[in-house]
């Protein structure tokens, strides 16, 4: 059975954090192959879905008609979940 | 509710649960958006230009009568107004601005200068700090559809397309990877010290905000620095960073301290 090298994978997620936003500046390394021990934590995409929904954030398309605030109050009965919070109100009087 | 603004639209993220907390990193960061602007009296295109020109760059804007914000005056800054289209009485806007700046004020202050009076018809916001229209903006259908598949059908495929980790939202900040056993520490209120810094972003200087990932790229905390990126590279000890918000929940990271010797 072939191992999975979770560090390397890891690493690769990271990296694509970096690319979600073009994030280029240089990394610079401190620890040479420090290894991470898959039995704790997860990789970000492998969280069970419990898991992956506590840690997780929508790229919402806001509809017209109700406030960004309305808007998240939906998110959060649809998901049935105690707190949600959104990146900017698109209205200005909407606390 | 909302009828006063009905035709605002566009990119906003939502963050759940544990990711409530680094959604004002996100929130702070900067806006694009593309606008419809009405004029009250038909301008020449040139005369626009020249007036859009002299809002891009540190402009003063006092907030609207109806806003969550104290109404002092500010200084915020537009990147960038671009006039992509001009009717000669609308004008179809892309603008890159500072968060909290005002488009409906700007559209109004607009029509001031011009002396012909102007408002804003409709907006569209395209993006928000790391997140864009075209890198996987979901309807609210989408959500509700990816829900019902997995509350009816059992089936999380949908969901997870839907909803991303949260870690891509804190992607424009510095990052630093810790080991596993500095983990259970942080999140327990201990500040990161040089040995437990696997890597980190180059051009970290004292006082930035930068995230903390685990080696598998979970994201622990947001913290403050304390050193450099380069004092980091050459220290062998000291408090490199103070965690600031803790997003990591404990006990999924083995305990390392009192006991050395801990075994799973």
């Amino acid at each position: 059975m072939e191992e999975r090298d979770v560090t390397k994978e890891g690493m690769s997620f990271i990296r694509e954090i970096d690319e979600f936003c073009g994030y280029n500046r240089r990394w610079l390394v401190k620890l040479e192959g420090e290894p991470t021990d898959p039995r704790y934590g997860w990789l970000p995409r492998e969280r069970p879905i419990g898991k992956y929904i506590e840690y997780g954030v929508i790229n919402l398309d806001k509809p017209p008609g109700p406030t960004s605030h309305e808007v998240v109050a939906w998110v959060k009965r649809m998901f049935g979940v105690q707190r949600a919070g959104h990146g900017g109100t698109l209205e200005p009087h909407t606390p | 509710m909302g009828r006063g603004y009905p035709k605002v639209t566009g990119v906003l993220p939502v963050a759940l649960q544990r990711m409530t907390r680094v959604v004002g990193s996100v929130m702070h960061s900067s806006k694009e958006y593309v606008c419809v602007m009405q004029l009250h009296r038909p301008v020449s295109e040139e005369r626009l230009r020249e007036v859009l020109s002299e809002f891009t760059g540190r402009i003063y804007q006092r907030p609207p009568v109806r806003s969550s914000v104290k109404r002092s005056l500010r200084v915020k800054v537009v990147h960038e107004i671009e006039l992509l289209e001009y009717t000669g009485r609308y004008a179809l806007l892309r603008i890159a601005s500072e968060a909290g700046t005002y488009m409906r004020k700007l559209c109004w202050d607009v029509g001031l200068v011009l002396g012909v009076g102007a408002h804003m018809r409709e907006l569209r916001r395209t993006r928000t700090g790391p997140f864009t229209e075209d890198r996987g903006l979901v309807r609210l259908q989408d959500v509700a559809e990816a829900l019902y598949r997995f509350r009816e059908e059992g089936k999380d495929d949908l969901l997870r397309k839907v909803v991303l980790p949260g870690e891509f939202s804190i992607c424009h900040l510095p990052k630093v990877v810790v080991r596993d056993t500095a983990v259970e520490s942080l999140i327990h209120g201990a500040p990161l010290a040089v040995p437990g810094i696997v890597m980190l972003h180059e051009g970290i200087k004292p006082g930035d905000t930068v995230a903390v990932l685990t080696l598998k790229g979970e994201l622990v905390a947001l913290a403050t620095a304390e050193m450099s990126s380069e004092q980091v590279i050459s220290e062998r000890r000291g408090i490199a960073f103070r965690l600031r918000r803790v997003v990591m929940e404990p006990g999924l990271y083995p305990r390392t301290w009192k006991r050395r010797e801990q075994k799973a």
